[in-house]
């Protein structure tokens, strides 16, 4: 019995994506590049965060005689700075979209093309990334020149960084659709995304770098995916990690890649299923 | 300004009707304001298992700092930001046309038509948090501190009303602005700590360009007894003249407007 459908091959499949990525993120990025002041505005929104914490914990830390938890002024200063730009690469789907999507029946549409619809979420935001880059590069400049960072990667730890941030990005985000998917199940969903944030804001190293937090806090927080996605990449760049524990921690982003994705899957399946747009 | 009152109390008892309706959000609410409150509370612990104090501010001084800062923020986005952001909505669509037609005073009518209830989970939270830290200095409250903690309050509602005021009239000539929420937002964080933390440049724009110093720091001082007379009187000044800006800002804007027909 020949099909009527050609189902593609994993080859084709994979030759359509390649085409699609470069294509989509073009899109994403003319697009984001015409509201210049509107992009500006929200990464100096962005970067008044991290230059909170920083002040915080320097203060603290001249208290202290200058240093705590192996951090001085410049170290601190160098990881904020870093904090900047891992948060924006770090931007996922916000969870929110999710809700709206089912509750507009927005997922229709998707749910017809013959691609997951992650890889459409992923272009997007890669393409906004491209565009991100050029305007971070005037805040981290003025970062850089108000609080004299001690920073000073070497060229594995650069690349590595790179590597650990957009393994970073793709962890976060194959997470954020877990979560989202749960809007299939139920639409009021507010409360499960507040608590899963505030747990990243103070298991990630995104208020205070992981080694002030105490002992058990940072056992918790070396078996969620939180650090995995932010602290980690940061401490890649300022050189507080080895060769070897820098390579196990890519292997750890890889695996929570893996299983989010596995979740993922699984859950999409079954929320397709169950979907049944408005006025279907 | 009998009727103004009034009308003023009209539109409270609406908002308020309107949203006990839905019970659902107070609980919500809770759950933010908890997690807001927790998190909090975990970094200012943190940082006390390092240090002291913070830059001559001790523990319970910072809970009044923080307490100040839910209470504020509370009424902000209780009364302030969601006026303003209709205001904003109704600029950019043209639709403020049927606000302007009616026969009272414009400002008032833009600035009490919204009210978010349920923030007063915050504003209570930062109630009991002041509370707390009061208990926890061992100080006692005399009238007079009272009244001027009051007052400092007052006026740094005021302030920041004011600057909302400003922000959203703004958008008579820049229709998009929505980002400037957002700035707003990560500028009042700062709030949480004492701006004097800052690097100087910083805390000038706390200061005067949005007045979180005014409306969190000082209002904190006064409580914990560290403010003077002078700084009071200060506060006075500015706001008055921020306020009367904002009112010239606004009826400059209004004459800008060209409606949505136009």
């Amino acid at each position: 019995m020949s099909p009527i459908t050609n189902t593609p091959s994993r080859w084709q499949e994979i030759k359509v994506l390649l085409d699609f990525y470069p294509n989509r993120m073009k899109y994403a990025a003319i697009i984001k590049a015409q509201y210049r002041l509107s992009a500006f505005l929200w990464l100096i929104g962005l970067a008044i965060e991290p230059v909170i914490y920083l002040v915080v914990w320097t203060t603290v830390a001249k208290e202290r005689g200058g240093v705590i938890g192996g951090y001085t002024a410049g170290g601190f200063a160098a990881y904020y700075i870093v904090w900047t730009i891992v948060r924006v690469m770090g931007i996922g789907l916000n969870p929110w979209v999710f809700e709206w999507r089912v509750r507009q029946g927005q997922w229709s549409p998707l749910i017809l093309r013959p691609m997951h619809p992650i890889h459409d979420d992923f272009a997007l935001l890669l393409g906004d990334k491209v565009m991100d880059i050029v305007w971070l590069i005037p805040v981290v400049s003025i970062l850089i020149n108000a609080f004299k960072p001690d920073l000073n990667p070497t060229w594995w730890q650069g690349l590595a960084f790179v590597v650990a941030c957009l393994l970073g990005f793709i962890a976060r985000t194959v997470w954020m659709w877990v979560l989202g998917l749960i809007t299939f199940w139920t639409v009021r969903v507010a409360a499960i995304f507040d608590l899963y944030f505030a747990v990243e804001l103070l298991l990630s190293g995104r208020v205070v770098p992981l080694d002030l937090l105490p002992t058990w806090a940072r056992d918790m927080a070396n078996w969620l995916p939180y650090q995995w996605t932010f602290g980690f990449p940061i401490e890649v760049m300022i050189g507080r990690l080895s060769p070897t524990v820098t390579l196990q921690g890519i292997g750890i982003q890889l695996s929570w890649i893996v299983v989010g994705w596995i979740i993922m899957q699984w859950l999409w399946r079954r929320g397709v299923r169950r979907y049944s747009a408005v006025g279907a | 300004m009998k009727s103004y009152l009034r009308l003023v109390w009209v539109f409270l008892r609406v908002g308020v009707l309107n949203e006990i309706q839905y019970r659902v959000n107070f609980f919500v609410q809770i759950l933010q304001t908890l997690i807001a409150l927790a998190t909090g509370l975990v970094v200012l612990s943190l940082v006390f298992e390092y240090a002291d104090s913070l830059n001559g501010w001790s523990q319970p001084e910072l809970l009044v700092v923080m307490g100040v800062h839910f209470l504020i923020g509370g009424v902000v986005k209780m009364f302030i930001q969601p006026n303003m952001m209709r205001l904003m909505d109704e600029i950019g669509q043209g639709t403020l046309d049927y606000t302007l037609t009616k026969p009272e005073n414009a400002q008032l009518l833009v600035s009490v038509r919204e009210l978010q209830f349920w923030q007063i989970v915050d504003v209570l939270t930062g109630l009991v948090v002041l509370g707390w830290g009061l208990v926890s200095l061992q100080a006692s409250m005399t009238a007079v501190n009272m009244a001027s903690f009051l007052l400092m309050l007052f006026l740094g509602i005021t302030l920041m009303y004011s600057f909302w005021l400003m922000i959203a009239t703004v958008t008579f000539w820049v229709i998009r602005v929505g980002n400037i929420v957002l700035i707003w937002q990560s500028l009042y964080q700062a709030g949480r700590w004492p701006v004097s933390i800052y690097p100087g440049w910083l805390q000038l724009v706390l200061t005067f360009l949005v007045p979180v110093a005014f409306a969190v720091t000082i209002p904190a001082e006064t409580f914990t007894g560290r403010s003077s007379l002078g700084l009071m009187g200060f506060a006075v000044g500015l706001t008055a003249v921020l306020f009367f800006i904002a009112n010239r800002v606004w009826r400059w804007g209004l004459s800008n407007y060209s409606g949505a027909s136009a």
